[in-house]
């Protein structure tokens, strides 16, 4: 009866001195896997243009129903994406979604992709319904960003050639 | 069902009438043959080659003319050495024809692969993507790849409006030339042309202003691909996360049947919105066609400029009520007037408001002084004469007549002038009489041109040489016995058709309102109009009476509703006058004079700046109800968005305030006032929300859920396609001759309705507006 006791306690005598699995978050944290998909993000063209051409196609794919596009047509004097159409709403309800990355993989212009941001809690419902502004990458640096005047016809395609070449 | 055609499709026996092409003929059979140019509205014109099949035809001796036998007695059948396009090839007895054999499946890549090299990929972005034939065809007979350099695409304006309504992507267009045909073939107006050739054929408006036709918005429909977008639609959503709610269309008598496309859009402020209105298939009433103004005349449903809340006059001006304030004050004022009630109803609400507005008079204010407005001359008598049941515009052919008088087709009841020209394509003869030139004279076998103000007499001309038999009327009409051959010829065709429509049009003198009484204005044309088609016995039978050109679209039911119940013009003083959705003063007219007004509307219009008491309704589009149409087919909408403020349905309105005269009501839905209607009028029995809800199989099956070939875009019927009252002469037998003396010419000026007029509806669809202002305004004597 007391070996067993004594057994007992020395496991946990033992393992006191290992270093520990758990870690201190949040001031710590894990690095996540490579191909871990959390919160989203929309991409932008070198040029500051916005890849997102508001297909829609990303909400028609996702399970979840989380995604809301609602596009509009794009002129020379106030152009946001390349070609005729933009999504003028771009929202995603965070409740909804389960991360399964469909968007990502649905998207004709690899816009929509899925980041390694898991840190998502609100206390309000509504904070959790992200919008196009709270998706969409900063410009790059020096670069314009939308709408953007550009010279009449110079982007007759919904897609740039840099969006043609899969990344890593 | 004379002459049909025993053939073999697939090894499939199909047995379809003389003269029916390939292509038609094996989707009888369900078996599909892909198409592009080809549509069954339109003559086939062979210019795609997607619809090659094998095609192999019973062998004749030369010298005898009869069929080589073979071995085991049947015929030999020689197949031809090339494929045939079967949109083009009509059916033969003994034909086999195969579609599935590699060479035509060879044939459908290749064309295939042809179309997609010019085409760009642009389903993501391109309004038809999801409901395109050009998708689904690629997707089912389509090469997987192709061996065209994409570099080696062709590049057009993908931004090119060809009118301020349509616009044209002309990379996406595959040179189908189904726009152009529609145009030309069933719309008659030739704007639409080919420019350019090979690769860089492309289409173009031949009209200033581009795109000049009231139909234009079709050929976004009939499109194969996504070249053709409305203003209105383009780039909104895409065509799957949309909400298609059946409804009939607000405008013309006509009553076409519409699918509203809505949508909850963040451009609506979240709210739902109507995206689109599709025609939806009806081979009765539009086919599968609706013209600009149905199309594009939705958007004062979601104006900011609707209606709130209830307003109460208080200081000479109106302000915010609560429902409660507004019903006191009516029950009390209108319980003083003491019977001395008045109510004007507007021809544009449901069957069901008109009941219960007729209902609340009776029962609640103790009247009957109800006009219907605008006041137009001949609702008895079409609700007596008019066409009978089972009349479809779409049979009429050899032997039968149209006779249209003092109207424009085109203008009041733009799809039946489409049907009209197709009748006369098939045979039918029309005869148009008026003071000026309309479209329809393109088409008339005979056309009268009278003197301003002498369309009864030309009836009655009409009428003269028809028939010489003895009757109540005939020593009055035989004075008017024509001199003229036209008139004579016409006379003649009347005497020998088989079936007559007499449309009757409001291109004559309005009935005024003289010291509280409206005047008989135009009454004489009607009743010359009503005695035609009784003298000639063109009564009581399908395709035969009178079909009006009545205003708006629910004329006919709003007249039925009241004078079910006894309604009757105004009589003697008013104390309290109640208007629904009706603005005389905005139409330069005046108020009878009263102490109490109520207006019930959707805007404050002209009329409501005056009332004492303003009341919001819900539009068409907010709630459910029927309207009868010209030909007096009862059909159903139904809801589509929610209502705006605290507006409510005109009949719930009147069931509050009937709660205030103490009258319990059991109506808790518009249906069950359909179900009071239907025990009370005559006409309209038997009818529920039930059968009107009914539909049935079209044909031609056009992009109907099962079927992505012919229109590509759902014209899907779920909505029912409403039944057809009885006129009273088929219910009753009665009829009789009435003389009225034609009016010698007044001289009022008056101006022919126009579609694209201005008006408190239209007025709040900015997208139409150049069509409005475009329009031109004429003005005629009578
Ligand atoms: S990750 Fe999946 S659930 Fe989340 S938005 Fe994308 S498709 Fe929808
Ligand atoms: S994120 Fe991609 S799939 Fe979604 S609307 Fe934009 S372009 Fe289309
Ligand atoms: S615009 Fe459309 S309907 Fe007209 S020819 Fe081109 S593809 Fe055919
Ligand atoms: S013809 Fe009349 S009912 Fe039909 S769509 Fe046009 S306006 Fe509407
Ligand atoms: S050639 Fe037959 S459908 Fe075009």
């Amino acid at each position: 009866m007391l070996t067993e006791i004594f057994k007992g306690l020395s496991i946990t005598l033992r393992e006191l001195f290992k270093p520990p699995v758990t870690i201190q978050y949040p001031e710590i944290k894990r690095p996540v896997r490579q191909r871990f998909r959390g919160r989203h993000e929309l991409r932008r063209y070198a040029d500051g243009l916005e890849r997102c051409i508001g297909c829609a196609l990303c909400a028609a794919a996702c399970p979840a129903d989380a995604i809301y596009v609602e596009p509009a047509e794009n002129t020379d004097a106030e152009r946001y994406s390349p070609g005729e159409r933009y999504a003028k709403t771009y929202e995603i309800n965070m409740l909804r979604c389960i991360f399964c990355g469909y968007c990502e993989d649905a998207c004709p212009t690899d816009a929509i992709v899925l980041t390694d941001v898991y840190e998502l809690a609100a206390d309000k419902r509504r904070d959790l319904i992200y919008t196009k502004d709270m998706l969409i990458l900063p410009p790059p640096s020096g670069k314009p960003g939308t709408p953007q005047q550009v010279a009449e016809g110079s982007y007759p395609r919904s897609i740039l050639p840099e969006g043609l070449v899969s990344e890593p | 069902m004379a002459d049909l055609i025993n053939l073999f499709i697939d090894d499939v026996a199909v047995s379809v009438p003389k003269g029916t092409l390939i292509v038609d003929a094996a989707k009888r059979a369900d078996i599909d043959i892909p198409v592009f140019c080809y549509h069954p509205k339109l003559k086939p014109v062979g210019m795609c080659r997607m619809c090659l099949v094998q095609v192999g035809r019973v062998k004749l001796d030369r010298g005898t003319g009869q069929p080589v036998l073979d071995a085991n007695g049947s015929p030999e059948i020689a197949y031809g050495p090339k494929l045939e396009t079967s949109c083009t090839t009509p059916v033969e007895p003994g034909m086999r024809v195969i579609t599935n054999t590699d060479l035509v499946k060879r044939a459908q890549k290749d064309v295939l692969e042809f179309l997609l090299t010019s085409h760009p990929l642009d389903c993501p972005i391109c309004d038809k993507g999801g409901e395109c034939p050009l998708q689904n065809l690629t997707l089912t007979y389509g090469p997987g790849v192709t061996r065209f350099d994409y570099a080696d695409k062709q590049h057009l304006d993908k931004h090119y409006p060809l009118g301020e309504l349509i616009f044209l992507d002309k990379e996406r267009c595959i040179q189908c030339a189904r726009c152009i045909r529609f145009q030309d073939e069933i719309a008659d107006d030739h704007v639409l042309g080919f420019y350019e050739r090979g690769r860089k054929m492309q289409i173009e408006t031949m009209s200033t202003p581009g795109f000049d036709s009231k139909f234009s918005g079709n050929t976004t429909d009939i499109c194969p691909v996504g070249a053709l977008t409305t203003r209105d639609f383009r780039f909104r959503a895409r065509p799957w996360e949309i909400t298609n709610v059946p409804s009939i269309c607000p405008h013309c008598p006509v009553g076409c049947n519409i699918s509203l496309g809505t949508r909850r859009s963040a451009k609506g402020g979240g709210e739902w919105e109507i995206l689109r209105v599709m025609p939806r298939q009806n081979e009765a009433v539009n086919e599968i066609w609706i013209c600009d103004k149905g199309r594009f005349g939705h958007h004062y449903a979601r104006s900011q400029a609707r209606l709130q809340k209830p307003l109460i006059k208080k200081e000479g001006r109106l302000v915010e009520a609560t429902w409660e304030e507004a019903f006191s004050l009516i029950a009390d004022r209108f319980r003083a007037a003491n019977g001395k009630a008045a109510g004007w109803l507007g021809d544009r609400v449901s069957n069901e408001d008109a009941w219960l507005f007729g209902k609340l008079f009776r029962e609640g204010f103790n009247s009957a002084q109800l006009v219907n407005r605008p006041h137009v001359a001949g609702l008895d008598l079409v609700a007596r004469y008019g066409v009978g049941v089972g009349t479809n515009l779409g049979n009429l052919g050899q032997g039968d007549v149209v006779f249209i008088v003092a109207g424009d087709v085109e203008e009041t009841a733009p799809v039946h002038m489409l049907r009209l020209k197709a009748a006369v394509e098939r045979g039918a003869k029309l005869i148009v009489a008026n003071a000026r030139e309309t479209k329809m004279d393109r088409y008339a076998a005979i056309s009268i041109q009278y003197q301003p103000g002498m369309d009864t007499q030309t009836v009655y001309s009409l009428l003269a040489s028809v028939s010489n038999q003895q009757s109540a009327i005939s020593s009055q009409v035989a004075k008017f016995a024509p001199s003229d051959n036209k008139i004579k010829a016409a006379g003649q065709l009347i005497a020998e058709a088989q079936n007559l429509i007499v449309m009757l049009g409001d291109e004559r003198p309005y009935p005024v309102m003289v010291q509280g009484q409206y005047t008989d204005a135009g009454r004489a044309l009607a009743q010359a109009c009503a005695n035609l088609v009784v003298a000639t016995g063109h009564i009581g039978k399908a395709n035969n009476g009178l079909l009006p050109l009545w205003p708006h679209n629910n004329t006919q039911g709003v007249y039925d509703m009241l004078s079910a119940q006894g309604a009757e013009a105004l009589s003697g003083e008013v104390k309290a006058l109640y208007l629904v959705g009706t603005d005389p003063i905005g139409e330069g007219q005046n108020l009878p004079p009263t102490d109490f007004v109520v207006v019930q509307e959707l805007f404050l219009t002209p009329t409501a700046q005056q009332a004492d008491v303003v009341l919001p309704a819900l539009a068409w589009a907010e709630r459910d109800g029927t309207f009868t149409n010209a030909e007096r087919r009862v059909q159903r909408y139904y809801k589509a968005l929610p209502p705006t403020g605290q507006a409510k349905a005109d009949w719930e309105i009147f069931r509050l305030i009937a709660e205030k005269f103490g009258l319990k009501w059991s109506f808790f839905s518009a249906e069950g006032v359909m179900h009071e209607i239907a025990a009370q009028v005559a006409a309209y029995a038997g009818l529920d929300y039930v059968c009107l809800a009914e539909t049935k199989e079209e044909w031609p099956p056009v992009g109907t859920s099962s079927d992505l070939y012919f229109g590509g875009t759902a014209y899907d019927n779920r909505g029912g396609v409403g039944a057809q009252t009885k006129s009273l002469f088929e219910i009753n037998g009665r009829s009789e001759l009435k003389w009225i003396e034609p009016p010698p010419p007044s001289g009022q000026s008056i101006e022919p309705r126009r579609l694209n007029r201005p008006g408190t509806l239209i007025d709040q669809s900015a997208i139409y507006e150049v069509r409005l202002r475009a329009a031109e305004l004429v003005k005629i004597e009578a």
